[in-house]
């Protein structure tokens, strides 16, 4: 059987196979000079008076197209190896009718079942473990210099890591079993996408922020929340508009200003003579957030920190690899009733 | 004598529709068994409840003494050649005997290899550039290969030329006197089967109409002809058939075992292909004869 599901499998395999090792070979050439750049750069910069703000964000800027190509190659594999090597996998036999001779070889359908996903599962999540490898390790040195892209984000935290083998493991149960209910190819490989991409939605929508409760803190107003202050001309009342701060590599689900008894406001508004007012522009800025702090406006973020990256990213494998298994014992189940 | 199918009660159903009905079946071991009846009748229904691909909705199947496809070792002992003799296009024959060969632990390469170089095929060539006999004669031959002791076939000549036919049915038979296989294929054409089987059934919108030995079946079926008479005053254990009239003449085609007396009828011997006829129709208590004939041709 293990015989028959390679020779079955071959031809997809050693195409993956090929396309990892290009891919492979161009990351490991270009790699480790990206890391130097980034290395020398830094070091450079850090002697300097003006910091690495600028280095940052020149090196990004530069290598922003391979990041977001390699990023979104990680994203859709999963998707393309549900679509493609999932979902054919019974279809395919249903169509031709070969399901009729194969079920009747002395092997029993379980057996059958069993070694066709055990195998092609185990190289759907070896692949997608490959390419997420070579990614995350090639774009570390960008990673850090993202600063719209925290890497517990939307886009890189599914990106990165080992959460593509989950994503893959899945995508694959997903297709073989949408496969087995739908039985042909084509509308069982659009179901596939359908449910595979609302999945991949609703994660970061309702799933991924609760993994952990989300780490609350206060803080005041600076440079760093502070999207501007509003003054009408002629007069009027005065007032700071904040933005979500940037915390490094961290997810932020939610920021808003509160007043000093600690309910939310949409801005905070400030005396028109005050420190803050366009009349008083000798007294600066820092003069201004003095007397945000004064009237006792602060900000309340919720996040989840950097620092949950890893713990995360085995949840979620885990979470994915469970529903993986869930679908494949449907499988299993399915495949003992009538499917002639 | 003992069964190498049994079938008690057996019945199939997909949503509201019968598709095999009240089976009741003993096939005794060591015959070519042919099953007849028009498309629909429920004959691959049948078929895939002794091979296990279908399970029953009622009623319970026993096949060689044990359920179908319960396990490994009684998938080995039942060969299935399934409608349109499906074979992996991709794959070339080689393949397919090593398919086999890593399958079944029973499997007879040398048969195999045989019967592949005696048919002509290159065992380099892919299934799906095959003739439809030769990918008929491809499935066979992993149906053999794997020495079952009983092989079941569904329409495997319904596609093939007249020739292809009478080969791949040689090639049939001479595997089942050389194995001692007992043999199920099944046909909507009597005439495929008049020449290899031995035992006949004869199923007919869902429901199995007749089930016996030919050579008996033909012993006990006789066609009566005489002057118009209504055929419900008959004798007892004189069964009726099938019954046409015209305005001064009655046909009858009846069962019995007894011998028959009344010499107002002239009896006359049937052939397999008028039996079959016979049954496919309506039951005979209609008196009227103007069924249409299903599937006399294709």
């Amino acid at each position: 059987m293990i015989w028959l599901t390679w020779r079955q499998f071959r031809a997809a395999a050693t195409m993956m196979a090929a396309a990892l090792a290009v891919l492979a070979a161009i990351l490991s050439l270009t790699g480790p000079g990206l890391a130097d750049d980034y290395a020398t750069g830094i070091a450079a910069c850090t002697t300097q008076s003006g910091g690495c703000s600028n280095f940052v964000q020149r090196f990004f800027q530069d290598h922003q197209d391979p990041f977001l190509a390699l990023t979104a190659v990680v994203l859709v594999l999963p998707a393309l190896i549900g679509l493609f090597w999932g979902t054919p996998l019974i279809t395919r036999e249903l169509e031709a009718g070969t399901h009729r001779l194969v079920w009747n070889q002395s092997i029993t359908r379980t057996r059958w079942l069993a070694v066709k996903l055990g195998l092609t599962g185990l190289a759907a999540m070896t692949a997608a473990g490959l390419g997420s490898l070579a990614v995350t390790w090639w774009s570390s040195p960008i990673d850090t210099t993202a600063a719209n892209f925290p890497r517990m984000g939307p886009l890189l935290f599914p990106a990165r890591g080992i959460v593509p083998i989950g994503y893959a493991a899945f995508a694959f149960a997903l297709g073989v079993t949408v496969g087995m209910l739908v039985r042909r190819t084509l509308p069982a490989m659009a179901v596939t996408l359908v449910v595979f991409v609302a999945v991949q939605i609703a994660m970061p929508l309702l799933v991924r922020p609760h993994l952990l409760p989300p780490t609350r803190s206060t803080i005041e107003i600076t440079t760093s929340n502070l999207d501007g202050i509003n003054a009408p001309q002629g007069g009027g009342p005065v007032r700071a508009i904040v933005k979500a701060p940037t915390i490094t590599g961290a997810w932020i689900l939610s920021s808003h200003a509160v007043d000093a008894s600690g309910h939310a406001v949409d801005t905070i508004p400030l005396s028109s003579s005050g420190a803050c007012a366009p009349s008083q522009p000798q007294q600066g800025i820092s003069a201004c957030f003095a007397e945000i702090k004064r009237l006792g406006y602060r900000q309340q973020v919720t996040y989840q920190p950097s620092s949950r990256f890893w713990p995360f990213q085995w949840y979620e494998t885990g979470i994915y690899t469970a529903l993986a298994l869930g679908l494949a014992g449907f499988c299993f189940w399915r495949i003992r009733q009538s499917l002639s | 004598m003992t069964a190498v199918i049994e079938a008690q009660g057996l019945g199939k159903r997909y949503g509201q529709r019968w598709a095999l009905s009240d089976c009741t079946l003993a096939i005794p071991a060591g015959r070519v068994v042919g099953l007849v009846g028009p498309n629909g009748a429920g004959k691959t229904t049948l078929l895939n409840l002794i091979v296990g691909l279908l399970t029953p909705t009622s009623g319970s199947i026993r096949v060689l003494g044990g359920r179908p496809a319960g396990s490994p070792a009684q998938l080995a002992k039942v060969g299935f050649v399934a409608q349109d003799t499906p074979t992996y296009a991709g794959l070339s024959i080689a393949d397919h005997l090593k398919l086999g060969a890593r399958l079944n632990p029973g499997w007879d390469a040398a048969l195999a290899r045989d019967r592949i170089e005696r048919l002509g095929l290159d065992p380099a060539s892919r299934a799906g550039k095959l003739s439809g006999g030769q990918r008929a004669q491809l499935a066979l031959t992993l149906g053999i290969a794997k020495r079952p002791e009983l092989l079941i076939l569904d329409e495997p000549v319904a596609a093939l030329d007249p020739l292809a036919r009478r080969e791949f049915l040689q090639g049939l038979m001479e595997a089942a006197a050389e194995h001692e296989l007992s043999v199920v294929l099944s046909s909507h054409l009597v005439s495929d089967l008049e020449r290899v089987c031995d035992y006949l059934i004869v199923l007919v919108d869902s429901r199995v109409r007749v089930a016996g030995e030919v050579e008996e079946l033909l012993a006990t079926h006789h066609r009566l002809t005489g002057a118009r008479r209504d055929p419900t005053r008959l004798p007892a254990d004189q069964h009726v058939v099938s019954a046409s009239h015209t305005d001064r003449q009655t046909t009858l085609i009846i069962r019995t075992d007894a011998p028959i007396h009344d010499p107002a009828w002239t009896v006359s011997q049937l052939g397999l292909e008028d039996l079959v006829l016979a049954y496919m129709g309506k039951p005979a208590d209609t008196g009227r004869n103007d069924r249409p004939i299903l599937e006399v041709q294709r």
